[in-house]
């Protein structure tokens, strides 16, 4: 990508293009013959396609093909037994409403449309459930473990504790829904070679999952993904609707493009579940916790199993001796969910963290110090050390910039006219998570580098940081330096999620920049030249045009001796309206303990596009479906609500910024999960503070306030 | 997309004479709730008939009232210097409807006539009585957290979503209609309908007019007024509940209350009960609070709206408050 610094060496790389409209998304690019597919979708919930009749669609102007199980285009993986039930157009099924059953593809993209409405399908419909309170109350739902048990001293030791409380929270369908809509396109060529210009957070996932289907040599397969248009999870998965596509170029031996529509964004590139938790707290008269029991549902799908880190947190956030878990997986006749931005982890912290607040209002202790009298020493889950952890500090600064001295523990102390002010806190708290990756790396006679990984940028600007970490270790203003991603042929590298780029990537990319440093002083020895000498000069008199040098990295066995997390603190001043019920979100501040901070304006950035996210979760968003039918009723932007600038206040970022060097030679753990994680909490929490009214199921809108 | 045509004309008589050759046609202006339709498969007209060249765009005072053509978009009318001055009410109520973007293509006569935002209005697949006659109502008994409290029938309980009709219809205002016999005018609070039996007609607009203005009296509500809405999110979403209120005060006494509500009927919901009861009384908020009750009689809750039985009068004497605050 083009590497244009804007003012200083902290901008982010790719910028210009993005605000000028010069980066390219996948729908962009524009092959030679490019078709164009549109999906037919069932419109029942369960059962099985009897008829589809598809001669009118395919008699219509500019049709080229129309797929279906009726014709099952050729994906050798499918024709054989196991694996996902989901294989598109190999199956009759009907797993839930808005599945894809067939693709048409046409000469435009409105011709597909228009003939995609001619498809008229018969079904055997089948009862169906899609809600998840609904199977768990029955006893002949299927319900499966989405985790092992977890214990620890006493189960339900809250039970019997001198203080408890017990309660249940519930959160509704939240959806991804990125501006950029999801899709393909698919060019398939003699020989059965295949690009693809894909929306993903992992080219090489994509690549690894094409082969698996079509059975053909991974090296047949280029996928790029240069620019994503916003992922929050949705693109760490290849989704049907993808390998129809590249079913559908294989078939018509043309490119063929699919952007799927805003309502199909609700049904075919998953969601964060329905979850329905209960979190049961005991603690001393003196606030000491003795006992944490959290027990969680979740919804997953019928065809597929969904499993996420619901109860990761009450392991191990504080001390306590007692603790038990559980997390049980409900299948309902929805779509596959898929991991969401603070996957699991950003679920049960509402839950966790609503309890301690309500525990801390029960003992009568301002929540912040209920909080730090509970502060682990060490992980009591693991029974190992944290690497670092430097919560207390981050809850001083976090309360010295709220203004937290202002915030009364009675609820609705601070009123003014029909306003009622509060404030909340919650902690989150995510894996600080490394993988293995390789980064090659070329220093250029003309004084530039390049660095070469198969990673992406869903947004969180992976170039940028890595081009700051070259350029500290090897001296190289970061306008001389080039990082290239979205592009399967590149050195491999894992997907980008779990908040594990920056420290799996950026790992590599120290260690090949320290490689090239010492090839450097070698050369400048043998040729007998200073040490020090720049690159460029040591390249010329060595009459090299460049060094390049590939390296793979991973962690050491630090990884197995210590705990690594990273940690945020979310602070939030909120104001109600006594007569409206509306809730205003009217300070934030976050704080990030996450290591040493790499890329300051970026990291910035992934806390503010945290804290909106978790505005959105708490306050506006949710998909509503209509049980009766199994379909969504608010699938378009007007309906589905994501936070607008109007409901975002200035929000102030703080970063303990202290190196860990055992989690990465950068000392820098991930933050994209943490920026989101526990936010809810907060803001429920800061409601309960100016309202006295609890609201344990999100997200609180006005009428749960006036309820 | 299903194929149509497509015609553009340039006076309002020639648009009548297109619109009454063709049954299955329809105007189109600033298309922002039209093109949804035609996307979700709601409506497919034959003809679309581009009237955006007509000139009906004036924003004048003549006497005493001010003219709006139905082409004038949302945005110059909310921006006009005379409506900010003399009907401040209507400017406000145009800035909370929808997204600076979509005001900026919309207009007067296409916020009258757009549709309902029920899902189910909205979804083929589902029971809508408004979009297939006799198919039943989908929200009755479903998601109907949105829908209306006043002037329900069995057969629809969908709420009109314009903002900009509530002020209108606290205001007084009147509708210009042409048809083939000239212009005939309405008072604006009737030109939408209660959904009754046949909830698939929105408003009283006979299938071979055009609306061509609206007109407005001038008042003196300009000091004492105020568009409040309950909404979901800050901006662009549509109301639960929103109220506008606009008071004529001598000293604290109320001389005359003008007052309707958006998001709880089929229609514009003026609150006439509320007016008469305030009308001559002090401006307190005891007495908003007895109006906002006599504003509830015959309210009716369907289970996931019942909040709004608490909504409704909650909002009517916070907009009332404000309102007299606003001076």
């Amino acid at each position: 990508m083009e590497n244009r610094i804007l003012k200083d060496e902290n901008d982010r790389v790719d910028g210009f293009l993005k605000v000028t409209g010069g980066a390219k998304y996948f729908a962009e690019y524009e092959l030679p013959g490019l078709t164009y597919g549109v999906l037919v979708t069932s419109t029942i919930t369960k059962g099985k396609i009897t008829s589809l009749d598809t001669k009118a669609a395919e008699k219509a102007p500019g049709v080229i093909a129309v797929l279906s199980h009726l014709n099952k285009p050729s994906a050798p993986a499918y024709e054989q037994e196991g694996g996902s039930q989901m294989k598109i157009f190999y199956t009759d099924k009907i797993f839930y409403n808005g599945q894809p059953i067939a693709i048409v593809v046409a000469n435009t993209f409105e011709r597909a449309t228009y003939a995609a409405s001619l498809v008229k399908t018969s079904y055997a419909k089948e009862d169906f459930n899609t809600n998840l309170d609904k199977a768990i109350k029955d006893p002949k739902a299927k319900k499966l473990q989405g985790q092992p048990d977890y214990k620890r001293g006493v189960e339900n030791a809250y039970k019997t504790a001198e203080i408890k409380i017990e309660q249940q929270y519930i959160l509704p369908i939240e959806t991804h829904n990125p501006m950029e809509l999801h899709g393909i396109i698919a060019d398939w060529r003699p020989a059965n070679k295949v690009t693809v210009y894909a929306k993903t957070q992992g080219v090489k996932a994509t690549q690894g999952t094409i082969a698996n289907v079509f059975k053909i040599p991974i090296e047949n397969i280029q996928v790029n993904s240069e620019f994503v248009g916003g992922g929050f999870g949705m693109g760490l998965k290849t989704w049907p609707l993808e390998i129809a596509t590249v079913m559908a170029s294989k078939h018509v031996g043309k490119p063929v493009k699919l952007v799927i529509t805003r309502m199909q964004m609700f049904t075919m590139v998953g969601n964060r579940p329905t979850a329905i938790q209960k979190v049961g707290l005991g603690a001393t008269k003196d606030g000491k916790l003795t006992g944490i029991t959290h027990t969680a549902f979740g919804e997953s799908a019928t065809y597929e199993n969904f499993t996420e880190g619901v109860v990761n947190m009450a392991k191990f956030m504080y001390q306590c001796d007692n603790v038990n878990t559980s997390y049980t997986i409900v299948p309902v006749d929805l779509g596959v969910p898929i991991w969401m931005r603070g996957p699991g982890e950003a679920t049960g912290a509402f839950a966790l963290e609503s309890a301690i607040d309500e525990m801390a209002h029960e003992l009568d202790m301002d929540p912040l110090d209920f909080r730090i009298k509970n502060d682990p020493e060490m992980d009591q889950q693991k029974n190992k050390p944290f690497s670092s952890k430097n919560i207390k500090e981050a809850y001083k600064l976090g309360a010295a910039k709220i203004g937290w001295s202002e915030r009364k523990n009675k609820p609705g102390s601070l009123v003014e006219g029909p306003w009622q002010t509060g404030y909340g806190v919650s902690v989150g708290v995510f894996n600080a998570n490394r993988g293995k990756a390789s980064v090659k790396g070329t220093l250029k006679a003309d004084g530039t580098l390049l660095l070469q990984s198969a990673t992406s940028d869903i947004g969180p600007g992976t170039g940028t940081g890595m081009g700051l970490i070259a350029s500290k270790l090897l001296n190289i203003p970061t306008n001389k330096i080039t990082f290239e991603l979205g592009d399967s042929s590149l050195p491999p590298a894992p997907s980008q999620g779990g908040s594990a780029t920056l420290s799996t990537i950026g790992s590599a990319v120290n260690d090949v920049c320290l490689a090239l440093k010492s090839t450097i002083a070698e050369l400048a020895a043998n040729s007998n030249m200073d040490a020090t000498s720049n690159f460029v000069d040591v390249l010329k008199k060595n009459k090299l045009p460049s060094v390049e040098i590939t390296k793979e990295s991973q962690s050491g066995k630090e990884r197995d001796n210590y705990s690594m997390y990273s940690f945020s603190i979310h602070f939030v001043q909120v104001k109600v309206h006594k007569l409206t019920g509306v809730v205003k979100v009217s300070k934030i501040v976050s704080v990030g303990d996450s290591g040493k901070i790499v890329s300051p304006k970026t990291a910035r950035s992934q806390m503010v596009g945290g804290a909106v996210g978790g505005i959105g979760m708490a306050l506006t968003e949710e998909a509503i479906l209509d049980h009766r039918y199994g379909r969504y009723i608010n699938n378009n932007f007007a309906d589905y609500h994501v936070p607008v600038n109007a409901d975002v206040p200035e929000i102030d970022v703080i970063f303990i910024d202290k190196p860990d060097f055992l989690v990465n030679p950068m000392g820098a753990k991930g933050m994209g999960e943490i920026a989101l994680i526990g936010f809810s909490a907060a803001v429920a929490n800061a409601v309960f503070n100016a309202t006295g009214k609890r609201i344990r199921t999100l997200p609180i809108t006005p009428d749960k306030i006036l309820a | 997309m299903i194929n149509f045509q497509y015609l553009r004309t340039t006076s309002a008589k020639s648009a009548l004479a297109l619109l009454q050759k063709d049954k299955n046609s329809k105007f189109i202006a600033g298309g922002t709730n039209l093109i949804d339709l035609m996307k979700r498969g709601v409506t497919a007209p034959e003809k679309l008939i581009d009237i955006n060249h007509v000139p009906l765009k004036q924003i004048e005072l003549i006497g005493t009232k001010i003219h709006i053509g139905a082409l004038a978009t949302n945005s110059a009318v909310a921006d006009h210097a005379l409506i900010k001055e003399k009907l401040p009410l209507l400017s406000w109520a145009l800035q909370a409807g929808a997204s600076a973007q979509l005001r900026n293509v919309a207009t007067v006569g296409g916020n009258m006539m757009q549709r309902t935002r029920c899902g189910y209005f909205y979804d083929t697949e589902m029971p809508c009585n408004k979009r297939e006659a006799g198919s039943g109502c989908g929200a009755l008994e479903g998601f109907n957290r949105m829908h209306a409290i006043f002037g329900t029938s069995d057969k629809c309980i969908a709420v009109h979503p314009s903002d900009m009709c509530v002020a209108l219809v606290a205001l007084d205002a009147e509708v210009v209609l042409l048809g083939p016999k000239g212009e005939r005018k309405i008072l604006f609070k009737d030109f939408h309908r209660l959904a009754g039996d046949t909830p698939q007609l929105d408003n009283n607009l006979k299938p071979d007019e055009m609306i061509v203005r609206v007109e407005i009296p001038l008042n003196n509500l300009a000091k004492h007024s105020y568009y409040l809405k309950v909404r979901d999110r800050a901006s662009y979403a549509f109301a639960l509940v929103s109220v506008a209120a606009g008071l004529e005060l001598e000293d604290n006494k109320i001389l005359s209350a003008h007052l309707a509500m958006g998001g709880v009927a089929h229609k514009p919901w003026r609150l006439t009960k509320a007016e008469e009861f305030l009308k001559g009384k002090e401006a307190t908020e005891e007495n908003f609070a007895q109006a906002a009750k006599l504003s509830m009689e015959n309210a009716k809750g369907f289970g996931e709206n019942n909040f709004k039985l608490k909504l409704a009068p909650n909002t009517i004497i916070e907009a009332l408050n404000l309102a007299k605050r606003k001076a």
